[in-house]
């Protein structure tokens, strides 16, 4: 598998980037690579960053320093919405449902504006996506009334209905029952079967052990370590860093 | 695809949620709405007759609600939709104003077609205004806009060809026949309150509302979501200050006489927000609803004078702290009623119950779910 992602072709990357927030290095140096269909997890300590790198990647933020590049196009000064429109969906940690708009319309948006399609010719995907995302019941709820799970679910819905080709995920699993992370498991893992490549930020280990092809260790802001999910997991430095005081 | 099978939590294969897509069809309107139809029409044809019955000052007063009624559905766009808190769209009633004059007086167009002519300049002198504004962050953003209102009303004053502080007389107008004159106002008046609902609604129901609505819930989302929102917003500016000119035209051809202190007054988007604070920010009936109680409030209150103004101030400040979403808000939080069918059900032909999902949810009915 190793050999595999090795060979094939780079589809994201970033390179030297560097963000401060108030003289706070919160992104230091990050150089990271998704290869075409690859899962990659990534692991830190609360604050260690991750967010923020999403944010770069998705144009929230801009760098201080570096590149972010996207199938061979430096995409670091691309407005947002062109970054979504280029292939890069995005999940958000603390849900941005459009509250006062149903699921339904909330997915809408983003089949319509991120693939750049007629409103009519979009709903075939929506109602796909609302199948896989298994939220087609609640299609017609009010989004700001959904739970934190179906929010979750949104989240992902919303981030496939635009059809990226990159799947941000920024803990989409947390404060999920057991069930519900064994649920979302076999969602990654048919998404990523699918051939999405996928980066996703999971405070739940198992979860990232079953479903990703690597796993990229980040703490302050830096690369820590990355390769084999269970090799990293298990490495000093991961360990260290864990025990070191900052729980996960 | 090389998933690790040995890393499965699972184990078991896993069903492919894509295989089966059950059918489907999107409800645009419910049955409620053909009724809201037939009452808005029933509604609108009882305004259009009201030459024909009733007194002038009637037909005068009327023209005064409609403007609000404009007003209201404009500035909402510009707040309640494009998250664009203006503080100066009496630039563009001003601009109306002026227009109207220009048109017809100058340039000798039928006073009623000079109403869409100044409305269309409005729209033009808004397509590179817009830009600049729009680099303006929140309440940078407002003083922007006021700004620019003050410069068009300063520059107005000081050019001689317009009259200069004093204003002009829209002496073509006010040389038409009596009734073709108020009549036609009214009528004119009134379409430019109906065209500003219709142009809302038509915009909110097309994709452009989608964009919008999702502007309105979320902005970063929004973005994040591939929407334009520059585009969305300028689409929005510029109708808003076609709307408003073409409101200020009217105004402009009931009272025939411009002066830039009233037509450029910022008192005309105080009206505005007043109105969209009571009546509900975000929707179409809001503005409505905040407009016919705004007219109602000053009909009957407004010999009171400075208590009057005491009074809607304070009702402002409750409304605000109190109902951050209005009157409208109220009832929408209570009964989920929308009178406009600007939203989108979905309508599964065979309810699917995928596991671990509840089956009695999946029947629950949406705002728009039932079939028309
Ligand atoms: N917009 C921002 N403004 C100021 N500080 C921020 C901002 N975003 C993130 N931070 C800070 O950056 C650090 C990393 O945050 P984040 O990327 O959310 O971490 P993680 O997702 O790894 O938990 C935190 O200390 C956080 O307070
Ligand atoms: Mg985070």
């Amino acid at each position: 598998m190793t050999a595999d992602t090795k060979r094939s072709t780079v589809v994201l990357e970033t390179e030297g980037l560097k963000k401060s927030f108030g003289g706070v290095q919160v992104i230091d140096d990050l150089t990271l690579q998704l290869h075409e269909g690859e899962a990659l997890g990534i692991v830190g300590p609360n604050g260690a960053g991750k967010t923020t790198l999403f944010n770069l990647i998705s144009g929230v933020h801009r760098p201080d320093e570096g590149r972010v590049v996207f199938k061979d196009r430096d995409i670091t000064h691309l407005s947002r919405q062109n970054r979504c429109r280029q292939g890069i969906g995005r999940t958000f940690q603390i849900p941005k449902p459009f509250a006062d708009m149903s699921v339904f319309e909330n997915v809408l948006v983003c089949a319509t504006y991120a693939r750049g399609a007629g409103e009519r010719a979009s709903y075939q995907r929506c109602v796909e996506t609302l199948e896989l995302t298994r939220l087609t019941g609640l299609a017609n709820k009010q989004a700001g009334k959904l739970t934190l799970l179906n929010r979750k679910r949104l989240e992902l819905a919303r981030a496939l209905a635009g059809d990226p080709s990159v799947l941000l995920l920024d803990e989409i699993a947390g404060g999920l029952t057991e069930v519900e992370v064994e649920e979302l498991i076999l969602t990654i893992r048919e998404l990523h079967a699918e051939g999405y490549s996928i980066i996703w930020i999971e405070h739940i280990v198992h979860a990232l052990l079953a479903t990703v092809d690597r796993i990229y260790a980040i703490s302050f802001g830096r690369k820590l370590i990355d390769g084999d999910p269970s090799e990293v997991m298990c490495s000093d430095e991961v360990q260290a860093c864990y025990m070191g005081g900052t729980p996960i | 695809m090389s998933t690790d099978g040995s890393l499965s939590a699972g184990g078991q294969a896993e069903p492919d949620a894509r295989a089966a897509i059950p059918g489907f069809r999107v409800a645009r309107s419910t049955r409620m709405h053909l009724y809201v139809l037939v009452v808005s029409l029933i509604i609108v044809v009882s305004l259009v007759s009201v030459p024909f019955w009733a007194q002038v000052g009637t037909t005068r007063t009327l023209i005064t609600l409609f403007g609000l009624i404009a007003l209201a559905q404009m500035w909402n766009l510009l707040a309640g939709f494009a998250g664009l808190i203006s503080v100066g769209q009496q630039a563009y009633i001003g601009i109306g104003a002026y227009g109207v004059w220009l048109f017809a007086d100058e340039f000798h167009l039928h006073p009623f077609i000079a109403v869409a002519a100044a409305g269309a300049l409005a729209a033009i002198i808004a397509l590179p205004i817009a830009p600049l504004l729009f680099r303006l962050r929140g309440g940078y953003f407002a003083i922007g806009t006021w700004v620019f209102a003050e410069v068009i009303r300063i520059t107005v004053s000081n050019i001689q060809a317009t009259g200069g502080g004093s204003g002009k007389t829209i002496v073509s107008a006010a040389l038409l026949p009596i009734d073709t004159r108020i009549y036609g106002t009214y009528w004119v008046g009134l379409g430019v309150a109906v065209g500003s609902i219709l142009i809302v609604y038509l915009l909110l129901r097309s994709k452009v509302g989608l964009a919008l609505t999702a502007i309105r819930d979320n902005d970063l989302a929004a973005q994040s979501s591939g929407v334009n929102v520059f585009r969305s917003k300028l689409i929005v500016y510029v109708v808003a200050a076609f709307g408003c000119s073409a409101m200020g035209a009217v105004v402009a051809l009931n009272l025939l006489r411009i002066q830039p202190a009233a037509s450029f007054s910022v008192n005309w988007t105080a009206f505005a927000i007043f109105i969209v604070v009571i009546g509900g920010l975000g929707s179409i009936e809001g503005p409505i609803l905040g407009a016919v109680l705004y007219f109602v409030l000053q009909q009957t209150l407004s010999q009171y004078g400075s208590t009057y103004f005491l009074l809607l101030g304070l009702l402002a400040v409750i409304m605000a702290t109190k109902v951050p979403r209005g009157l409208w808000g109220l009832v929408v939080a209570r009964w989920d009623l929308h009178l406009f069918p600007v939203r989108r059900g979905l309508v599964m032909s065979e309810p699917s119950a995928p596991p671990g999902q509840a089956a009695a949810v999946a029947k629950e009915p949406g705002p728009t779910a039932k079939p028309a």
